[in-house]
């Protein structure tokens, strides 16, 4: 067995996801990411039984591991009772810990999915925020959201959300001693370390490519990282 | 539809959902698209049937996003569930709802886990006893917010003012039913109906009078997939599976989309705008769209609740069609005004989808 196969295989998700695939190709028919990529779930499982190092670090530092939208509909066709889409968990997983992420292109998205989603978990208890959906970054959201967003107080209340309010209902201010047990369970568990991780690991990058690199998203490297796409990934 | 095969398989995959006292836990995505469903479905809860639901101030995200955008280590995760779990236990109460599909099967997900491998249990009590002092007790029963509405559906029918009916013909609506993959791809005996026939929506729709459209890509993903839509680069994904799915629905001419995920409805509703942007494609009669909708909103709005309160209002496709057909009253002028009556503008109409402006 090969180092990173041997890590992998520590990971319940890993243990869970592969047991003697036989290439069927059913979790590619189903997924419906191997529809609009070049992205092929089977594959991913072939290359990781192979226990090739090489391979998986291929693997790791590809696009392909990326492609993945987690719908897990690859765990209720596989007649083997594997979960490719929970493999690639455990591959994104590794490659975040190795720093691999930051040589393709749809890796280095993790910085900006750690900023914009991450960072608002210990902010403000909650994974996304009505003040973070900026109508000028979302404009599928349409008129209407513009509209929500210039009366969010008045909506939300008409609505019956408690909008930054104490107690509880929707949108409510978690209360700080909250947001302090989050922050002290992401610095026990790892959470903070993978933080740190996908910050320095970028930073790298970016230094790397001469692209400027700084808090936020008000910088060159995350504007790169969160508008760019080279054409090369979905199929024709 | 044929639907004699399709009962044989759900009648397999029943669940067990508590009857009463209820730990209610908030979602991400819901509490800012969709908060008069969560207000809906605490009223539906109180004032109709009487149950005992705690709302509590405490707990926060599961971090169910973050998780499958890959940021959030599973341990991480695994350890602020604990503490939704801790939340609960402190209240005294053993029964858990979630209002996210996404935090459902990562509840499921993460209980089975700690069966099959205890040692991850023990780990995940030591670290939230370090982090925050707390103990938790895993939840008797867990359910989603609509395996709760399914249960009582009948009650709910019982106390409705109106039904998935056209008013004028009396036939039966067409209802499209969505459900979140996580709902019961991953664990398919622990959603009502399984995953290939889940029953949960339909269950809701036979009762309250409507038809459920059998199409062929009834099963597909929203095209949320995470990291799909968060990052701008990637939304291509996203309403290429919406579109499919809207292609494949619109030979059926159904009425109305009923969901049971907190990203599902956003997308179908926000991407069929996007493509008549992009293309001038709108999808329903009249360049109408097609409405789509919570299951807590369709419980709302057919025991008469205001469509205003419910949030119908910040929807890009409109109600108003579906409204009338049934027969449902409410009042134009309010659509777009304040909580207390005052003016608050309008948005802007789209180019192409129908604008009920009055």
């Amino acid at each position: 067995m090969g180092v990173l196969y041997d890590k992998l295989a520590t990971d319940v998700r890993f243990i869970e996801s592969l047991k003697a695939c036989i290439n069927c190709g059913t979790c590619t028919a189903i997924c419906p990411a191997a529809e609009f990529y070049v992205y092929d779930p089977r594959t991913v499982a072939i290359t990781v039984q192979t226990q090739d190092d090489a391979k998986i670090i291929e693997l790791l530092k590809s696009e392909t591991i990326w492609y993945c939208g987690e719908c897990m509909s690859c765990k209720t066709r596989c007649p083997r009772g594997n979960v490719p889409g929970l493999l690639v968990i455990a591959l994104r997983a590794l490659s975040q810990d190795l720093g691999y992420f930051t040589e393709s292109e749809k890796g280095r998205q993790q910085l900006a999915l750690k900023r914009a989603i991450g960072e608002k978990i210990l902010s403000h208890g909650y994974c996304i925020n009505p003040d973070t959906i900026a109508p000028g970054n979302h404009p599928e959201q349409g008129p209407i959201w513009e509209w929500e967003m210039e009366h969010i107080e008045e909506v939300m209340e008409k609505l019956g959300a408690n909008y930054k309010g104490e107690g509880p209902g929707a949108l409510r201010k978690i209360p700080q001693e909250d947001l302090d047990e989050i922050h002290k369970i992401f610095e026990v568990t790892g959470g903070m370390d993978r933080f740190r991780d996908l910050e320095k690991f970028s930073k790298a990058k970016a230094e790397e490519m001469g692209v400027e690199f700084g808090e936020g998203a008000n910088n060159e490297y995350f504007r790169m990282i969160y508008t760019t796409n080279n054409q090369t990934h979905t199929r024709e | 539809m044929k639907a004699d095969g399709k009962k044989l398989i759900w009648k397999e995959y029943q669940k067990e959902i508590a009857d009463d006292h209820y730990f209610y836990a908030r979602s991400c995505i819901r509490q800012n698209f969709f908060p008069g469903s969560e207000k809906a479905f605490t009223r539906i809860m109180k004032d109709e049937l009487g149950k005992d639901l705690c709302d509590n101030q405490h707990h926060t995200s599961c971090t169910g996003i973050g998780y499958h955008t890959d940021v959030v280590p599973f341990e991480t995760t695994m350890t602020v569930i604990a503490r939704q779990f801790s939340l609960m236990t402190e209240a005294g109460y053993s029964n858990y709802i979630a209002s996210c599909i996404t935090s459902f099967g990562l509840y499921t997900e993460i209980i089975e886990t700690w069966k099959h491998f205890p040692e991850t249990l023990e780990k995940t009590r030591d670290f939230l006893y370090k982090a925050t002092g707390r103990e938790f007790t895993v939840p008797n029963n867990l359910a989603h917010a609509s395996d709760i509405i399914y249960k009582f559906r009948n009650e709910i029918a019982a106390k409705a003012k109106y039904r998935l009916v056209d008013k004028n013909t009396g036939s039966p609506l067409k209802v499209v039913e969505h459900i979140g993959c996580h709902y019961s791809k991953m664990f398919p005996h622990k959603g009502v109906g399984g995953a290939e026939y889940p029953y949960v929506l339909t269950g809701m729709i036979e009762s309250w009078g409507g038809e459920v459209v059998d199409y062929p890509e009834r099963r597909h993903c929203c095209g949320f997939g995470f990291r799909q839509y968060a990052i701008q680069a990637n939304r291509g994904f996203s309403i290429a599976c919406s579109r499919k799915k809207f292609d494949s629905m619109e030979p059926y001419e159904p009425d109305m989309i009923i969901t049971n995920c907190p990203g599902c409805p956003m997308f179908l509703d926000r991407w069929q705008y996007a493509l008549s942007e992009m293309e001038g494609r709108t999808y329903g009669k009249d360049k109408q769209g097609i409405p789509v909708f919570t299951y807590e909103e369709v419980a709302g709005m057919l025991l008469g609740y205001d469509p205003w309160q419910l949030g119908l209002q910040v929807h890009q496709v409109p109600a108003e069609p579906l409204l009338d057909k049934i027969g449902i009253e409410y009042d134009p002028e309010a659509k777009f005004k304040g909580p207390n009556g005052e003016d608050m503008g309008k948005p802007a109409a789209p180019s192409y989808l129908k604008f009920y402006q009055e």
